[in-house]
C-alpha cells in the first residue's frame, strides 16, 4: 500500500509527533531501547518518504515478542512505572510501523498523549512542561489529519494551538480546585533521589569543597521585612561531635519537646523552601524558634524533619540571631563535646596545652587561637593539599592551606585538646538574592562548616575560623575568596554579567515554578483559595465550585458557539437543518456540495424525496444565488423555510 | 431552459465526436467566455476533429496550423514580400489571420514560434516590420498540444499556459462510443456536410448573455474561498492569480448560460473549475496533478 495525499500527510504528522514524544524520553529510557526506537522512526521516514509498504504483521509480531522480552531482562520484572513506559515507549514505535487506518491512527495520538505525561515521572521541571506542551501541540495537529480535513501546516499548528488555548481555562479550574493529595499520585520511588547532592552526616577533609563545585541550589528563603547581611547568615544544619582522626560524625542528641531557650531580642521571620535531599535534618537560620510542623528541635539545636525529604518541602520559621543557647549544658554533653581520640595530632595538643596554661580563663583562650590562626599565614582554598594520618597537625604546622572544613575541624580539635567543649556544625553560609524574585538562593557552593565552643556563664558560642583567615567567604561569598584560577562552578563566576541576568531570570523562573505550580499542596491550595473567597476549601465544596465553573465555562462556550450560528441568515439555517434531518440516513449535505448536487443525491437515494429536494434546491439556489428583489425575496425564503420544514424523510 | 442555438450546437457536435459531450460543453463555454482553448491529449484521440467541428458549426473561418520544430514567427503571422508592380513591400498574412484558429501540436515548435502565436492571443492584434495588422474579430485559438512527456515537446511555460482560459483532456472513448465509430461513416465527410447551428451575431449575442449571468455575492464569496485556499494551504506551489480568478468567473458564468440559468451557481463553478485552474495550479509536493488536485480543491472548500 503506497501512501499519497492525505495518507502520507498523515503519516508524516504520526512519525512527527511520535519523534518529538519521545525525543525527551532518551534520557530516561536505556540506551538500547533509546536507539532501537530511534532506528525505528527512521525506518518510518525512510517509508514515507519513498512511498515503500509497511512491514508485514508478522515481522511486527516477532519485534513486539523481542522488546518485551528485552524490557523483561533489562528490568526483571515486567511491572512497575519504569518498564511500563520502557513497554510503551517500543509499542508506540511499532504501532506507527502498522498504522494503516486511521482508526491506528487514534492509537497512536493518544498513546503520544499518554507518554507525553509520562514525561513527568521522570522529572517536573518547568523545561519538562515546556518539551511536553510541543508535544501536545505536534500531536494535536496530527489528530487533526485523521479527520480527512485539507489543511495546510500552518493551519494544522495553528488549529492545534487554538484548541489547546481553548482548554487552558478547564486546565487552570482544574489546576486550582481538584483537591490535593500530599504525595505524588503515582508515588515516586525512594531512589528517584539517589543522586541528590548536599551535606552528609560525615565530614573529612574534601567533602566540602567537593560540594562546593555544584551550583545546584540547596534551597531558597524569603525574608519577611528583615533581611539579615550574609555575615550573619548561618544556615545550621548538621552538627558534628564524634571525631575518630580523620572523621567527624554526626553525635547523639535528645529530641526536645519544647525550645530549651527563651526566645527574646531581635526576630526575623523567613519562608524556606528546600529542595529535596533524602536526608532528615531541615536547615534553619540560628537559632530556630518554634520548629515548624512535622520537625522536632534537637538537643543540639538541630531541625530534624520526621520523615527524609523527598519532595520540596516549604516551612515557616523564626529565627533569633542574638540569642545563646546552652547556658545550663547538660554534663554529659559537654563531656563528649571535649572528647578526642587518643595518639593522634601530638603537636597540636602540645600548642593546645601551651595556649591553655598562658590563657587560663575559656574565652581568652579562644581569641588567642584565633590569633595563632591569624599570624600563622593559613590561606584559604579550594585545592588544599592531601593530608596523612595526623591531618590536623599537618594542616596546622605544615601545609596551612586549607577550606572551611579543615579549618573548623582544627580549630574544634586544638580547644577540645585545650580542655574546652566544642564542636563542628555544617551547613550554609551566606546565599545570594535574586534580584529578580527577591528570594535568597542557597547553593551547595555554598555549603561551610564552623565551629561552636561552651564557655562558663555563656553557653554556646559560634566561631568562625574561616572568617578569621577569609572575611571575605563570609561577607562576599566563595568567589570572591578563592583565588582566579581555581575551579568553581561556571554561573559563580562574576566575569559575565549577562551570564549572570540569564542565570537570575532562571533561577526566578523555576522559582515561580516550585512555589506555585509543583509546590501547590493541600495547604497552599487552602490559603489561595481563602484569599479568593471561598469560606472553608474542603474536598466537597471544591468538588461543587469545580463543576459549577467547569459548567458555566461550557455554557459560555456554547453561548458563544450559537451566537456565532445566530448570525447566519434563516434561509442558511433553514438549509442546515435539512442537511441535520436527512443526517441519520446517511444524506448529510457535504460541505462543498452545491444545492442542485445535493439534491440529487438525496433523490437517487430516496427516490419519495426527490421532487421535493429538486423544488427545494432550485427554490434556494434561487434566492441564495438568483438576482431577486428583496421585496419578493423575504416571502420566497419563507416559504422555502416551510417546504423546508415540512419535509419528512 | 437551454436557449435553442445552445442545445442545437451541442447537439449536432455530439453526433459527431461521440461521448463526448461534457469536453463539448467546455469547449462551448471556453468560446462564449472569450478565451482560448487549450486541447491536451495523445495524438489520434480526436483533437482537430473536435476544432474542425466547432468552426463549421459556428460559421467561423478556419485555419490550421501545423506546428513544428523548425517553424518561424513568420510563418504564423506572415510575411512582406516585395511586389514589383507597386515598388514596394506588400504583407502577406500568415495563417493566424482567421476568426477560429487550430493551432496543432503547439508544443512542438520553439518558444520563439510558440511566443508569435501567444503574443497574437493576447493583443488581437500582429506587428510585423513596423506595422501593426488587427486580427479579425471573433478570434479563437484552440491549441493542441502532446502530452509533455512525450519526445520533441518544448512545454509552454506557465505564464504562457495562463492566456488560455482553459485546458481540457478529452481521453479515450468509451466501448459503445468507439464501436459506433468504427460503424459510422468518415468523420471528415460528415462535418463537411454539417451546416452552421449559429452566425457570427447569434456569437456575439450569446458572449453578451455569458457576460451578464448574475454572480450573487454568496458566489463570489466562494470563489474568493476558493482562490484563497490555493494561496494560503501549502498545498499548491503557487496559488491562482487574480486573472485566474476572472477566468473562473466568466468560465462559470458560461457554463451557467449553457445550463440554461440566469445565475452561476456553485455547481458551475466546480464544473469549469478542473479545466480553468488545472492548468494554473502546481501541487506543492509531486503528488497528483492538475485537474486531480482541482478535484481536492473542491472538496476541501466549503461553500459560503
Amino acid at each position: 500500500m503506497r501512501l499519497v495525499g492525505i495518507e502520507r500527510a498523515r503519516a508524516v504528522w504520526l512519525t512527527g509527533s511520535v519523534a518529538v514524544t519521545l525525543a525527551p524520553h532518551a534520557a530516561s529510557l536505556p540506551s538500547w531501547l533509546s536507539a532501537i526506537a530511534a532506528l525505528m522512526l527512521l525506518w518510518q521516514c525512510w517509508i514515507v518518504l519513498h512511498g515503500l509498504r509497511l512491514p508485514s504483521r508478522w515481522l511486527l509480531l516477532i519485534a513486539v515478542a523481542g522488546v518485551m522480552a528485552a524490557v523483561v531482562t533489562t528490568y526483571r520484572i515486567p511491572v512497575g512505572k519504569d518498564p511500563g513506559v520502557a513497554l510503551l515507549a517500543a509499542f508506540l514505535c511499532l504501532k506507527l510501523l502498522e498504522a494503516r487506518s486511521p482508526r491506528d491512527g487514534y492509537v497512536v495520538v493518544f498513546l503520544c498523549y499518554f507518554m507525553q505525561l509520562a514525561q513527568f515521572f521522570a522529572n517536573q521541571t518547568i523545561s519538562t512542561a515546556g518539551v511536553t506542551l510541543l508535544g501536545t501541540l505536534v500531536t494535536t495537529a496530527a489528530l487533526t489529519t485523521l479527520n480527512s480535513n485539507l489543511l495546510g501546516t500552518a493551519e494544522r499548528l495553528r488549529m492545534s494551538a487554538l484548541m489547546l488555548a481553548q482548554a487552558v481555562p478547564f486546565m487552570l479550574i482544574l489546576f486550582v480546585l481538584f483537591p490535593r493529595v500530599d504525595a505524588p499520585v503515582w508515588g515516586l520511588p525512594a531512589n528517584a533521589f539517589g543522586g541528590s547532592t548536599g551535606l552528609s552526616d560525615t565530614m573529612t577533609p574534601g567533602s566540602i569543597s567537593d560540594l562546593t563545585l555544584s551550583g545546584a541550589i540547596a534551597f531558597r528563603v524569603r525574608f519577611d521585612g528583615f533581611t539579615p547581611p550574609p555575615a550573619q547568615r548561618y544556615w545550621r544544619g548538621p552538627v558534628m561531635n564524634d571525631f575518630d582522626g580523620r572523621t567527624w560524625r554526626v553525635g547523639t542528641a535528645r529530641m526536645l519537646s519544647s525550645v530549651p531557650y527563651r526566645v527574646a531580642g531581635p526576630r526575623t521571620f523567613y519562608e524556606l523552601t528546600l529542595e529535596p535531599h533524602n536526608r532528615l535534618w531541615l536547615f534553619a537560620l540560628e537559632l530556630p524558634g518554634a520548629p515548624p510542623e512535622n520537625a522536632v528541635l534537637m538537643s543540639d539545636y538541630q531541625l530534624i524533619s520526621k520523615a527524609p525529604v523527598r519532595n520540596r518541602l516549604r516551612y515557616s520559621l523564626s529565627a533569633y540571631p542574638a540569642l545563646r543557647g546552652g547556658l545550663g549544658e547538660d554534663r554529659y554533653v559537654l563531656q563528649a563535646a571535649q572528647h578526642l581520640p587518643p595518639d593522634f595530632n601530638p603537636r597540636t595538643r602540645q600548642l593546645a596545652q601551651e595556649l591553655r596554661s598562658a590563657n587560663p580563663d575559656a574565652s581568652a583562650l579562644v581569641a588567642a587561637a584565633l590569633r595563632h590562626f591569624l599570624q600563622s599565614k593559613f590561606s584559604y582554598t579550594l585545592e588544599p593539599p592531601l593530608l596523612g594520618q595526623h591531618s590536623v597537625d599537618e594542616f596546622l604546622f605544615d601545609t596551612r592551606r586549607g577550606f572551611c572544613e579543615h579549618f573548623a575541624s582544627s580549630f574544634v580539635f586544638l580547644m577540645r585538646a585545650a580542655g574546652v567543649p566544642a564542636r563542628v556544625v555544617t551547613g550554609y553560609q551566606g546565599g545570594e538574592i535574586n534580584p529578580v524574585d527577591g528570594y535568597l538562593e542557597v547553593r551547595q557552593s555554598d555549603a561551610h562548616a564552623w565551629a561552636e565552643v561552651w564557655v562558663e556563664d555563656e553557653g554556646w558560642l559560634r566561631v568562625d575560623p574561616t572568617a578569621t583567615v577569609a572575611p571575605s567567604r563570609v561577607e562576599s561569598g566563595l568567589a570572591m575568596a578563592v583565588p582566579d584560577r581555581q575551579l568553581l562552578p561556571f554561573a559563580l563566576r562574576s566575569a559575565f554579567s549577562w551570564v549572570r541576568e540569564v542565570r537570575y531570570r532562571l533561577d526566578a523562573a523555576n522559582n515561580t515554578w516550585n512555589q506555585w505550580v509543583l509546590g501547590y499542596n493541600p495547604q497552599r491550595q487552602k490559603e489561595f483559595l481563602q484569599r479568593l473567597g471561598m469560606q472553608a476549601p474542603d474536598w466537597h465544596s471544591m468538588t461543587v465550585a469545580m463543576s459549577v465553573l467547569c459548567g458555566l465555562l461550557m455554557l459560555g462556550l456554547a453561548g458563544w458557539a450559537l451566537a456565532q450560528r445566530g448570525r447566519l441568515d434563516p434561509l442558511q439555517r433553514a438549509w442546515d437543518r435539512l442537511s441535520q434531518k436527512l443526517a441519520p440516513a446517511g444524506l448529510e449535505r457535504k460541505a462543498w456540495e452545491g444545492p442542485l448536487d445535493y439534491a440529487q443525491r438525496v433523490g437517487v437515494a430516496v427516490p419519495r424525496l426527490a421532487s421535493a429536494m429538486f423544488e427545494i434546491a432550485r427554490d434556494y439556489s434561487g434566492l441564495r444565488y438568483g438576482a431577486n428583489a428583496p421585496a419578493t425575496r423575504d416571502n420566497a425564503a419563507r416559504r422555502l423555510i416551510d417546504k423546508i420544514n415540512r419535509l419528512h424523510p | 431552459m437551454t436557449l435553442p442555438a445552445i442545445s442545437r450546437t451541442i447537439e449536432q457536435a455530439s453526433r459527431i465526436i461521440l461521448g463526448k459531450q461534457s469536453q463539448i460543453r467546455l469547449c462551448l463555454a471556453c468560446l462564449l467566455a472569450q478565451g482560448h482553448l487549450l486541447i491536451e491529449d495523445l495524438p489520434g484521440v480526436g483533437k482537430t476533429t473536435l476544432a474542425h467541428l466547432l468552426a463549421k458549426l459556428l460559421g467561423l473561418q478556419f485555419q490550421r496550423i501545423q506546428f513544428t520544430s523548425d517553424m518561424l514567427p513568420a510563418d504564423i503571422i506572415g510575411v512582406s514580400v516585395f511586389d514589383r508592380e507597386s515598388g514596394s513591400f506588400r504583407f502577406h498574412p500568415g495563417p493566424v489571420f482567421a476568426q477560429l484558429v487550430l493551432a496543432d501540436e503547439v508544443n512542438r515548435a520553439t518558444p520563439k514560434a510558440q511566443s508569435a502565436l501567444l503574443e497574437a492571443m493576447e493583443e488581437q492584434q500582429v506587428t510585423a516590420e513596423g506595422a501593426t495588422h488587427a486580427l479579425p474579430d471573433p478570434f479563437f485559438v484552440i491549441a493542441t498540444q502532446n502530452p509533455s512527456y512525450q519526445v520533441g515537446t518544448f512545454p509552454l511555460p506557465e505564464s504562457q499556459l495562463d492566456r488560455f482560459l482553459m485546458r481540457i483532456e478529452l481521453g479515450y472513448p468509451d466501448r459503445n462510443a468507439e464501436r459506433a465509430l468504427l460503424q459510422g461513416e468518415s468523420r471528415r465527410d460528415m462535418i463537411a456536410a454539417l451546416e452552421p447551428t449559429l452566425t457570427v451575431g447569434d456569437l456575439r449575442d450569446l458572449q453578451r448573455a455569458a457576460s451578464a449571468v448574475h454572480a450573487a455575492d454568496a458566489l463570489l464569496d466562494y470563489i474568493q474561498a476558493l482562490v484563497e485556499h490555493t494561496r494560503t494551504s501549502g498545498l499548491f506551489a503557487s496559488g491562482l492569480s487574480p486573472r485566474a480568478a476572472l477566468a473562473l468567473l466568466a468560465a462559470s458564468r458560461a457554463w451557467a448560460l449553457i445550463a440554461g440559468r440566469d445565475a452561476v451557481l456553485p455547481e458551475d463553478v466546480q464544473a469549469v473549475l478542473p479545466s480553468v485552474a488545472g492548468h494554473r495550479l502546481k501541487p506543492a509536493g509531486e503528488s497528483g496533478g492538475g485537474t486531480r488536485l482541482a478535484r481536492t480543491l473542491i472538496e476541501a472548500v466549503a461553500l459560503p
